[in-house]
Order: structure tokens, then C-alpha cells, then sequence
């Protein structure tokens, strides 16, 4: 009878589990104040554990340090070694931009029309195809790099950039079929059959009607398989033996103890600023969808 | 009818249509799958019965098949000098890895789970080290670790201690990049768990003037169950198979005492040994390892639900 008054304020739900301590509800008074000092303090530290790596790392790769090409005075030495090392880093950076490009289209395109199959059609063999992506997630990743570096071997994609991006696209699979498929659930079925009845196919519904209403969860799945790619070390560590070919992690990773074992500690600071950066600014810029693929049950399967 | 329709363009005829609209539905779906179903049958399934197949041949990296050699290859991968060590290592820092991820997960997201600005930040501070992928971290903190580069080098020499000297250290600084990476992911899973949580639930309890404590221990802990079945299974699985971390951060060493199970199979296959039959025998070893700890997992959890 009283539903609207019974419902707590937001900042209120399960407050009682919180560590935090909140005696008053009223938040700006002066007690309130001084009894959030302490969690204030102690949630700040924390803070700071988690995010000084990422800062020092950003001030030291232009700080002088003896050893590096900053050897004096603040600059941009340490970035001048790695665009200089070895076949230059833009040409890691453009194998790493394949890779990653190449995995999402193909995570979207795959997953987009996967999903639809697993959320609107009935056929022969779905729950065991789906069963069957979901297990990818079972299998250690060296079990099968160590075969498919055979198979591709066998066909051609020995060395192959195209070759890490279909790998690192199955790796996706579990995870954005599965994202897919509630996307597409979530939709109500009226909406397509409306369609068909205007006399669209299931491509064209899928495309005019369906395509539009799923965009947050193709934002989610291509943010996901962006990041696994663009970071992904192993497979190409296994798959590709050509340093031109090799993608910016492992390029940075082989850059340490070039120079007769003396690693260029300048260097790596610099390449994980280059590796990074592009991770957090994505991350920042879609935190919501990066949040909403854990909010969607997607890891609850 | 099925006569007369091929005659006949198949828009102009709407009695039939309906007929082939049931039964083509199904194979206008089998299209739509089709390009999972091919990535999971020649990438997933064909690779996985390859490595089984690896797994007793006598395969080396460079020469191919060479034929059966069924039982030597699994006799070769138990008695490699380092099998025992990296398995004993590897169960080691899966089960602390695990309790520090778990327990720091679920801390981080009982901080944070009101929203408020503050907290937001919090929630953005935690979560932002796991959008870097795990070889930018260990790269980060192989710097980071460094006695000569690191902002505690002076430190490390004052007080004659290093990050990675010793196998204890290199163990535990490598524990404190994982947590530093994952916590933020931990906390996340929890969060969507603890919100999964009615308040109904925590209404009742404070009703029955149960503390703090109490309703923690015996509120959320239980409803969390499902929560934490998940996050343990992922941990555990994910630890199991380390490898980036080690391989990056200490290299196996100090005294080969950080040797995880992958890292083993990586190098019989591509380091030295080059022998991929024997590096396939240890892989299907793993893979079994793991399908029995994971049904274990399952089992354990879902009784444990029940109660």
C-alpha cells in the first residue's frame, strides 16, 4: 500500500553489509563529515595503490634515467628508441591495429548473426553448436595454440597476422555469442514479427529492426574482443616467428635486453604507455558498456 | 504443390509459402549459425582432437608426424625434471592467488556498492588497471620491480632486499601484479551479485535487529553463493594456467622456482625440446586437470547451494 515509501533511497540498498559506516543519514552534517574521515582516508589509499603504477610509469618514460636515451633533462627520448627499434614501432602498431580490427569485424559480423540464430530460430543441432562455443571457455588456451599452430601451418597461415586474428576470434566466441544471444532475447518477438507481416525477410529484419536495438551489446562484445586482441600475447607469441610480423606486446616485450642482456628500462616504460593508453582511453570513453557486460549475466552462464 | 512451385517465383505464391516458411526457417537459422558453427569446428573441435592425436605421435616442431608413440610421450611429459615442480608451483599460486582475489573482490565491491560520486571514482580507480592486458602490466611491473629503474630502487639496496631475487619474493610480487590487475574485475562480478540481492532481504534482517556481522555472514554470504561459485571457478581456472605473468615478470626464475604448468608446455614445444608430442601429451594433461577440478568446483558449490 505504501510501495513508493517502503522502497529505501538508492544510496541506502544494503547498506547494512557496507563496511562503511553510516550512523546518519543526513550526509552533510558536521558528524557525518568527521565519521567519513576514516573511510575517506583508507578508500584513498587504495586509490592510489591501484592507479600510482599507471602514473609512474607515464612520468618515468619521459623522466631522465641513466641507461636510456633521456639520459638528462625531461623529453621524449625513450620514445625515439622504440620508433626506432627494429622495423620501427608504426609498424607494430599498424600489425597490432590489424589484429585487433580484423578480430572485431569478425566477433561482430559472427556473433551478431550467431546470436540471431540462437535467439530466433529453431534448427537442428542449436543447442549443441551452442553448448560447443560455450566450451572454448573450458580449454586452456596452450592446448589449442599448440595444434592450431600445426593447422595453420597445414594451410598456409603459418606467420600470419589473418592467421592470429581467426584464432583470437574463436577465443571471443564464448563470450560474445553468448552476449549476443540475450541481446537479441531481451528484444520482444513482436517487434520482428510486426516486420514479417510488413513482408521483411529475417535478413532485412535483422538489419532495419533488429541491428538498431542490439547496438549496445555490439558495443560490449567489440569493446571486449578490441581489448583481448589488441592485448592478446600468446598467440602471437606461438603463431608468428617473423619479428616484422610481430604485434606491439611481444614487440615490446623482445625489446628488454637487446643490447647485450642491459635492458632499456626507458624503452619498455615507453612501449607500455603506447600499449596501454589506447586501452584506457577506450575503457573511460565506454565504461558504461564495459560495465554492462558483466551486468548482462554474461559471466553468469 | 511441391510439383507446381519451382514453376512458379516464390513471392507470387502465398499458399505455399507458409509451408516452406516452417520448415526453411530452420535451415535459414543453420545459415545464420553457420559462421560459428565453422569457426568452432575447424578452430575449436579439429584443433582438439589434433592435440589428442599430437599427444601420442612422435612429433617434432620442425619434422611433423612421425608416428605413433603413444605411451612415451606421456611417460617423457611426467618425468620432465621440471613436471613435478611446476605442477606443485602452479597449485600453489592458483590457491593464493585465488583466496587474495576472492577475498579482495568481494572487500573492494562492499566499499563501493552505494552509489555515490566518490565511490564512483573508487569503482573507476579499482577498475581501470584491468582494461590493460596482462603482458602491459607484468611489463609495467618488471619496471616498476627493477633495482635499477624502479621507484624503489634505492630502497630495495638500502635495505638489501629485491622484488624478484628470491623464489618467495618473486612469488609474491608476482601475486601482487595479479591482484592489482584482476581486483578490479573480482569487484565488478561481485557487485552485479551483491545488487542481485533484494532489499527485501536486508530490510528483514535489520527488522530481526540482526548486527553488521550477522546479516553479513548469514545474509549476503549465502545469497552470494552463485556469485562466488562463478568468480572461484574463473580464478581457479584462469591461475591454473598462467603464463604471461611468469613468462614476462620472472621468467621462471629465480632457480627455475616460479616454472608454471604452461610455461612448461611452451617451452618443450618451442624452447629447446621442441617436441610437440610430448608438449600435446602435457596439454591433454591439463585439459583433463582442469575438466575434473572444474566438475570438482561445480559439485562442491551446488551441494553447498542446497544446504
Amino acid at each position: 500500500m505504501t510501495n513508493t515509501l517502503a522502497r529505501p533511497p538508492r544510496t541506502e540498498t544494503s547498506s547494512i553489509a557496507s563496511v562503511a559506516p553510516r550512523p546518519h543519514r543526513r550526509r552533510y552534517s558536521v558528524a557525518g563529515i568527521a565519521l567519513q574521515m576514516p573511510f575517506w582516508v583508507f578508500t584513498g589509499a587504495i586509490a592510489i595503490i591501484f592507479l600510482y603504477p599507471l602514473v609512474w610509469t607515464a612520468v618515468s618514460s619521459v623522466a631522465p634515467l641513466a641507461g636510456t636515451n633521456q639520459t638528462d633533462g625531461w623529453g621524449l627520448g625513450n620514445y625515439i628508441t622504440l620508433a626506432n627499434y627494429q622495423d620501427g614501432i608504426g609498424q607494430y602498431i599498424l600489425n597490432s591495429v590489424f589484429v585487433s580490427l580484423l578480430t572485431v569485424v569478425l566477433t561482430l559480423v559472427i556473433s551478431l548473426l550467431g546470436g540471431y540464430a540462437f535467439a530466433r530460430f529453431e534448427f537442428r543441432g542449436k543447442n549443441t553448436l551452442f553448448l560447443a562455443t560455450i566450451a572454448i571457455l573450458m580449454v586452456p588456451y596452450a592446448t589449442l595454440l599448440i595444434p592450431l599452430y600445426v593447422l595453420l601451418n597445414m594451410v598456409g597461415l603459418s606467420n600470419s597476422l589473418v592467421g592470429v586474428a581467426l584464432v583470437l576470434t574463436m577465443f571471443q566466441l564464448p563470450f560474445s555469442t553468448f552476449m549476443m544471444r540475450i541481446s537479441f532475447e531481451s528484444i520482444p518477438r513482436e517487434l520482428d514479427e510486426a516486420a514479417m507481416v510488413d513482408g521483411c525477410t529475417s535478413w532485412t529484419v535483422l538489419w532495419r529492426v533488429l541491428v538498431p536495438a542490439v547496438k549496445p551489446g555490439l558495443i560490449t562484445v567489440g569493446l571486449f574482443a578490441f581489448l583481448a586482441a589488441w592485448n592478446d600475447f600468446m598467440a602471437p607469441l606461438i603463431l608468428i616467428n617473423d619479428s616484422a610480423r610481430m604485434t606491439l606486446p611481444l614487440a615490446i616485450s623482445n625489446l628488454r635486453g637487446q643490447v647485450q642482456g642491459v635492458v632499456d628500462y626507458g624503452a619498455t616504460e615507453a612501449g607500455v604507455v603506447v600499449l596501454a593508453l589506447p586501452c584506457i582511453l577506450l575503457f573511460l570513453i565506454l565504461q558504461r558498456h564495459y560495465v554492462r557486460g558483466f551486468m548482462s549475466g554474461a559471466f553468469k552462464g | 504443390m511441391s510439383v507446381t512451385a519451382p514453376l512458379i517465383p516464390a513471392e507470387m505464391t502465398p499458399p505455399p509459402r507458409r509451408r516452406r516458411r516452417t520448415s526453411g526457417r530452420a535451415g535459414i537459422g543453420w545459415l545464420y549459425a553457420l559462421p560459428t558453427a565453422l569457426f568452432v569446428l575447424f578452430l575449436f573441435i579439429l584443433p582438439l582432437l589434433l592435440v589428442f592425436k599430437m599427444s601420442a605421435s612422435d612429433w617434432p616442431l620442425l619434422g611433423g608426424d612421425q608416428g605413433w608413440n603413444f605411451p612415451e610421450n606421456y611417460a617423457s611429459a611426467i618425468s620432465n625434471r621440471f613436471f613435478l615442480d611446476s605442477v606443485l608451483f602452479t597449485l600453489k599460486y592458483t590457491v593464493l592467488a585465488t583466496i587474495l582475489l576472492i577475498g579482495l573482490g568481494l572487500g573492494l565491491a562492499l566499499l563501493v556498492q552505494e552509489s555515490s560520486r566518490w565511490k564512483g571514482f573508487l569503482r573507476a580507480s579499482f577498475l581501470i588497471p584491468s582494461a590493460l592486458g596482462l603482458a602491459s602490466a607484468s611489463l609495467l611491473f618488471y619496471v616498476l620491480y627493477s633495482p635499477i629503474a624502479g621507484p624503489f630502487a634505492e630502497l630495495t639496496q638500502a635495505w638489501g632486499f629485491t622484488f624478484l631475487g628470491t623464489p618467495d619474493a618473486a612469488l609474491w610480487s608476482t601475486l601482487f601484479l595479479i591482484v592489482w590487475r584482476y581486483a578490479g574485475f573480482y569487484m565488478l562480478l561481485m557487485l552485479v551479485g551483491l545488487q542481485g540481492i533484494p532489499d527485501e532481504v536486508y530490510e528483514a534482517a535489520r527488522i530481526d535487529g540482526s548486527s553488521r556481522w550477522q546479516t553479513f555472514r548469514h545474509v549476503t554470504i549465502p545469497l552470494l553463493k552463485p556469485t562466488l561459485a562463478l568468480t572461484t571457478v574463473l580464478c581457479v581456472t584462469g591461475s591454473l594456467l598462467a603464463f604471461e605473468q611468469f613468462y614476462i615478470l620472472t621468467k621462471g626464475g629465480p632457480d627455475n622456482s616460479t616454472i608454471t604448468v604452461v610455461q612448461l608446455i611452451y617451452s618443450v614445444a618451442f624452447q629447446g625440446q621442441n617436441d610437440l608430442g610430448v608438449a600435446g601429451a602435457l596439454s591433454v594433461i591439463v585439459l583433463a586437470a582442469l575438466v575434473v577440478i572444474n566438475i570438482v568446483q561445480i559439485r562442491g558449490f551446488s551441494r553447498k547451494v542446497e544446504d
